[in-house]
């Protein structure tokens, strides 16, 4: 993870105006391989302006993203989706009544090879369960049990845990996740700081916004210190504190000179 | 620095947590010991027709202990399901709006104004009886695409959406069709076709009308598409959350006006059953029958608030109806009875909805 890698996703000079505010000024952002990059800032500070720029749901007025180095732009989610980036909302963005496996498909269901599904858009349930098993057990999750088990009768964590393996399970370069532990409890948080190191492990980069310092500290390789609309720093765990990074966030101390 | 780097016993301390959560996990999902009554919850929350299909049953059983074989007749009850056939029809459009969130008032409506379209094109115009039913058909998915395009692009309420339309639909119906009835024997000898839905086959002493077996047919279709196509899922996942559906990549707009013009079209089918089972059409004939498709919906277990019912337990939810008004009937029972049963049914299949929805989780 040295500087001379490219990154999967950078940004360069992001500017988005809504009306008088400016929600990003000139932000920059790099994401490296194999990395769990965690965004922190305070409220207003263009945080989630930033990862919407990333993720397809808003159109910065200015400023360049490029994906392993070749320049790109998303005119909606779905194309920074298609383009292999995976968000998981605060929301979660799944459908309770549905099954385990109905869920990780949703949206982009497998048909029945041949007549059934190309004629009769007859579902392949069957492979669905069957790759929603595999992808829960390769993340450690298999404790759930009955893969068609309504999304409803899960623990918030849990829940969390099947966001995350669709995410894991689809996005083939970077996943994003916004607060993940957010309304969570300890043991559930814990879990699901697991479940992070072990997308990162599977390879994949993971973005993670959180307000959460412990959390942060605990599975960010960097830290990316996001204030007033733009980068103010970029630090690491192992040399700097948390409350170094209080510090930057707050402007109590200049990100540049911290860093 | 100290901050990120936790001290062994805060270590060992995560350690042991991390095992006790994945041992939860595991609990709530296997050794866990339930009560009987978490576990009749579980498995009504499981299979959301279960609770019908029970009432359904009993009421077949207790029609037979009082009232005896003349109930359980083959001939009889196939005479149920002929009286079902239209409600229930009606019934699957409902499910699919209800799915959604939404409630449809205008499908009686819908069905009366196709009727008439039916006739008229056929008797008055003398267009040929397939075309006379399928611009008949043509009418009830333009009254539901109006429907969808209102709820979906307007962005109106489908309560407020359809209580519009169906008193303009009908108002629509009154003026088209002067307000008189085309006769029976005008649409035999123009359009015997628009009646066929009315004949029957005999199977053990049952008479099955090909209406009713179009109906039962078009449950299969339906129950197919929710369950076995990406679109079924849509719906479910629309009728569940809209915005997380949206967010997961669903067009939640195109999903919701499919289903309208459909159930649009479901009306269309209803109104050929229609004129099957009365042999004219009457533009006072059926417009209230809203409130009974609604009923049947919500008898069979599809929950008013989305997302969660499936379509067979309507069909079931209409048999129930039909079953209690046929049973009193028989046993000589005043209609006024009747009416009260269904409604006591009502309340007690939406209290029972609610029991089932409150989730442990």
């Amino acid at each position: 993870m040295t500087d001379e890698t490219t990154p999967v996703l950078s940004a360069r000079g992001l500017i988005k105006r809504y009306g008088r505010v400016t929600a990003l000024d000139s932000a920059d952002f790099d994401l490296y391989p194999g990395e769990v990059l965690a965004v922190i800032g305070d409220n207003g500070a263009g945080k989630s302006s930033l990862i919407k720029a990333l993720s397809g749901a808003v159109v910065p007025d200015a400023g360049e993203i490029r994906m392993n180095g070749r320049p790109i732009s998303f005119r909606n989610p779905m194309e920074a989706r298609e383009a292999g980036i995976e968000t998981v909302y605060q929301t979660l963005a799944v459908a309770p009544s549905l099954g385990i496996a109905d869920n990780l498909f949703l949206g982009r269901e497998l048909r029945k090879p041949g007549i059934l599904g190309s004629v009769f858009r007859m579902l392949d349930k069957a492979e669905m369960r069957r790759r929603a098993t595999q992808q829960l057990s390769d993340l450690g999750l298999l404790t759930i049990q009955n893969i068609t088990q309504a999304v409803e009768t899960l623990s918030g964590g849990q829940r969390q845990g099947v966001a995350v393996a669709r995410s894991a399970a689809f996005g083939s370069k970077v996943v994003v996740l916004d607060e993940p532990t957010a309304a969570l409890g300890v043991k559930e948080s814990r879990r699901v700081l697991n479940l992070i190191k072990d997308v990162r492990d599977r390879g994949l980069p993971v973005v993670l916004i959180s307000h959460n310092m412990p959390h942060v500290f605990e599975v960010a390789d960097r830290i990316h210190v996001h204030r007033l609309g733009r980068r103010a720093a970029v630090i690491r765990p192992d040399t700097h504190s948390m409350s170094d990074a209080v510090a930057i966030m707050t402007g109590a101390v200049d990100g540049d000179a911290a860093a | 620095m100290t901050a990120s780097k936790s001290t062994p016993a805060v270590a060992a301390d995560h350690e042991r947590i991390a095992e006790s959560v994945s041992g939860t996990l595991a609990e709530r999902n296997t050794v866990e010991s339930l009560s009987a009554w978490q576990r009749l919850h579980r498995f009504f929350h499981a299979n959301p027709t279960a609770a019908p299909a029970i009432v359904l049953l009993a009421a077949i059983a207790a029609f037979t202990l009082i009232v005896g074989d003349r109930f359980l007749s083959p001939f009889n009850l196939s005479l149920v399901l002929q009286q079902v056939t239209i409600i229930g029809t009606l019934g699957v459009a409902q499910t699919l709006i209800i799915l959604t969130m939404g409630i449809d008032l205008s499908v009686g409506a819908i069905m009366v104004l196709c009727t008439v379209v039916m006739g008229r094109m056929a008797v008055d115009f003398g267009l040929p009886p397939f075309g006379a039913l399928l611009l008949g058909l043509g009418a009830g998915a333009l009254c539901g695409a109006i429907n969808g395009s209102l709820v979906t692009r307007v962005k109106l309420p489908p309560f407020i959406v359809t209580l519009g339309t169906w008193n303009i639909f009908f108002a629509l119906n009154l003026w088209y069709s002067k307000s008189e009835t085309i006769r029976s024997q005008d649409i035999e000898s123009a359009a015997p076709l628009l009646q066929w839905t009315g004949h029957a086959i005999d199977v053990f002493g049952a008479r099955l009308t090909y209406g009713s077996l179009l109906m039962l047919g078009l449950f299969g279709l339906i129950w197919f598409a929710l369950n076995w196509t990406a679109w079924g899922r849509h719906v479910y996942a629309t009728g569940d959350d809209k915005d997380a559906a949206e967010l997961a990549g669903i067009r939640t707009r195109r999903v919701l006006q499919s289903i309208y013009v459909l159930a649009g079209l479901i009306c269309g089918l209803a109104a050929w059953l229609m004129i099957g089972r009365i042999g004219s059409v009457s533009p006072q004939v059926g417009f209230m029958s809203n409130l009974d498709s609604i009923t049947a919906v919500v008898i069979g277990g599809t929950s008013l608030f989305g997302g969660r019912g499936s379509i067979f337990g309507t069909l079931i939810g209409a048999l129930i109806v039909g079953i209690f008004r046929n049973g009193l009937a028989l046993a000589g029972v005043d209609v006024l009875w009747q009416q009260f049963t269904v409604g006591l049914l009502i309340i007690v299949a939406v209290a029972i909805d609610q029991w089932i929805r409150r989730v442990s989780a």
